[in-house]
């Protein structure tokens, strides 16, 4: 696996890891099929102010990193600039992911969107762009490209 | 790093200075085309390639005539699969192989789909052997070939080739063993085993890579994959690679006569490596059979941690092996091996196989397994999996 410095680099020192205790907004997503899960604590503050993210990740050098450079990125930002953060942004960030494995800055972009629906929910703020959030429709979509791009025909 | 420390023997192995020797020689010396026999540096190529091939026959205990040089293992597994397919087919359609062959053999009987041919894929059981009583019954009058490893490449089992054959050559069905783990590994004897092909590869046991080789056993009719020139008794056409094949019975030579020795060194490496790794690591199980299983194999699942981030780190540390982990390979589904066997997903992908060689030292292991501790440890402190309460 051909690995850029920077992708190296959050793998062996990754930023963030751990977990928030009463966190405002924990989400959860992958599963052990295909080798990837991903949970997200956030602290926000009475501004919604993401003051902290955190991150346990069970995956690949690309799941760790995307996990690692996602909550940095979020850190310090409004919970709406948050939800904006794109895996197009992580990937840059990283400078680059191989092609394979552009799905774990995906799988990062909507941990975090589930942790700040889980806040969302909790507190009746309303975030524009997660009206419809569904972690579970996330993960049966991520279960169908696992399967579409397995099939060899 | 000080050294590297290699343990991804079943992918591939170190070539011998002697059998490096052998091929310079060879391609120096003896550069004629073993079929120009009508002079001199013709005739001794041909002399060069009959003794590699009796060197060979006599490793597995064949026949000279029954010994054909592929390229590699897998066009062995695709010349045995295809020949027998396309030479049986007007008797019937129906191939049988289990769920834990390599690649070469799924992917062949799924292209033969495409002919009208189906394949059943026997079961596993959670030790990694075949099912016999369901093979058994899986046979058909429209049956034409069996094709099961004599031992398999992820977690090392060895199967029970002996019941197998014995049920084949009672329903007078060809039975196809991909012996390319095995070679050098177990002590092979075609005869004994009474099997009709057998596939093999040099560089498993310390030869080069790019020449394998087919046991065809005498009176065995199959369609050629390779038509052309009239090499191999015009069964496998293109001009021999002769330093490749006299490299491949060179090191057939010097495992014949270190079999024991190398063979019981890697039995120890393997058995402490498993050893201590269960002691010094909690949540590891040990996939595959644990006693009849290849001298070589430990294939170990690491809970709530997946595989590519341990060899990541492994290889930061100088130690190379392998994993059933989707995200190191090319697909994204784990080991279909260890799925077979029930393992689940979660286990495979936390799955790591390391295979011992002949260079691997005590000092070695003692010091994966401290790496494998840190690392497995720092991994866990990072899983959602984990439970640190």
């Amino acid at each position: 696996m051909n690995y850029s410095e920077k992708v190296m680099d959050h793998f062996k020192n990754p930023r963030n890891v751990g977990e928030i205790e009463n966190a405002d907004g924990v989400g959860e997503i992958g599963n052990p099929a295909c080798g990837d899960i991903m949970k997200i604590f956030l602290k926000i503050n009475d501004e919604q102010i993401i003051e902290n993210a955190t991150f346990l990740t069970y995956g690949c050098g690309s799941a760790i990193a995307s996990s690692s450079m996602a909550t940095e990125m979020i850190k310090g930002k409004s919970i709406q600039e948050a939800v904006e953060l794109s895996n197009k942004a992580v990937i840059d960030a990283l400078g680059g992911l191989p092609k394979i494995k552009e799905h774990c800055s995906v799988l990062a972009e909507q941990a975090i969107r589930a942790a700040l629906y889980d806040y969302s929910k909790r507190t009746g703020v309303k975030i524009k762009g997660l009206e419809d959030f569904d972690a579970d429709e996330f993960d049966k979509m991520h279960d169908e490209m696992h399967k579409e791009l397995d099939k060899e025909d | 790093m000080a050294k590297r420390i290699y343990l991804d023997n079943a992918a591939t192995t170190k070539v011998r200075p002697e059998v490096i020797d052998t091929m310079v020689e060879v391609l120096q010396e003896n550069y004629g085309n073993p079929s120009s026999t009508l002079y001199s540096i013709g005739k001794d190529a041909k002399e060069i390639l009959e003794n590699s091939r009796h060197i060979v026959a006599d490793f597995i205990g064949a026949d000279d005539k029954e010994i054909y040089f592929t390229a590699c293992g897998t066009e062995s597994d695709n010349w045995a699969l295809k020949g027998a397919a396309f030479a049986k087919m007007n008797k019937g359609k129906h191939i049988i192989t289990s769920k834990i062959e390599h690649h070469a053999i799924l992917h062949t009987c799924k292209y033969l789909k495409k002919f009208g041919f189906e394949t059943t894929f026997v079961d596993v059981d959670e030790n990694g052997v075949v099912d016999v009583e369901q093979l058994k019954n899986s046979i058909r009058p429209d049956t034409i070939l069996i094709s099961i490893m004599y031992a398999n490449n992820e977690m090392g089992s060895i199967q029970p080739i002996k019941e197998i054959a014995e049920i084949a050559r009672e329903q007078n069905i060809l039975f196809h063993v991909d012996a390319v783990q095995a070679l050098g590994a177990v002590k092979l004897d075609v005869k004994a085993l009474d099997i009709d092909m057998m596939s093999f590869s040099a560089h498993k046991l310390h030869g080069p890579k790019g020449i394998g080789a087919l046991y065809m056993k005498k009176g065995v009719r199959i369609d050629n994959f390779i038509h052309g020139g009239a090499q191999e008794n015009k069964k496998r056409a293109g001009t021999e690679s002769l330093h490749n094949i006299a490299g491949f019975a060179k090191a057939c030579e010097i495992n014949k006569y270190e079999f024991d020795k190398k063979n019981n060194h890697l039995k120890y490496m393997r058995d402490l490596l498993i050893k201590e790794l269960q002691e010094k690591i909690e949540d590891c199980v040990l996939n595959g059979h644990a006693t009849n299983r290849l001298p070589n194999n430990v294939n170990m699942t690491f809970k709530f941690i997946e595989g590519e981030s341990i060899l990541l780190w492994l290889d930061m540390a100088g130690v190379c092996a392998s994993t059933g982990s989707a995200c190191s390979s090319g697909s994204l589904s784990a080991s279909h091996v260890l799925l077979a066997m029930g393992v689940n997903d979660e286990a495979a992908h936390g799955s790591i196989r390391f295979t011992v060689g002949e260079e691997t030292t005590e000092e070695d292991i003692h010091y994966v397994v401290n790496e494998m501790k840190i690392v497995v440890e720092k991994l866990r402190l990072m899983s959602p999996l984990y439970n640190r309460h």
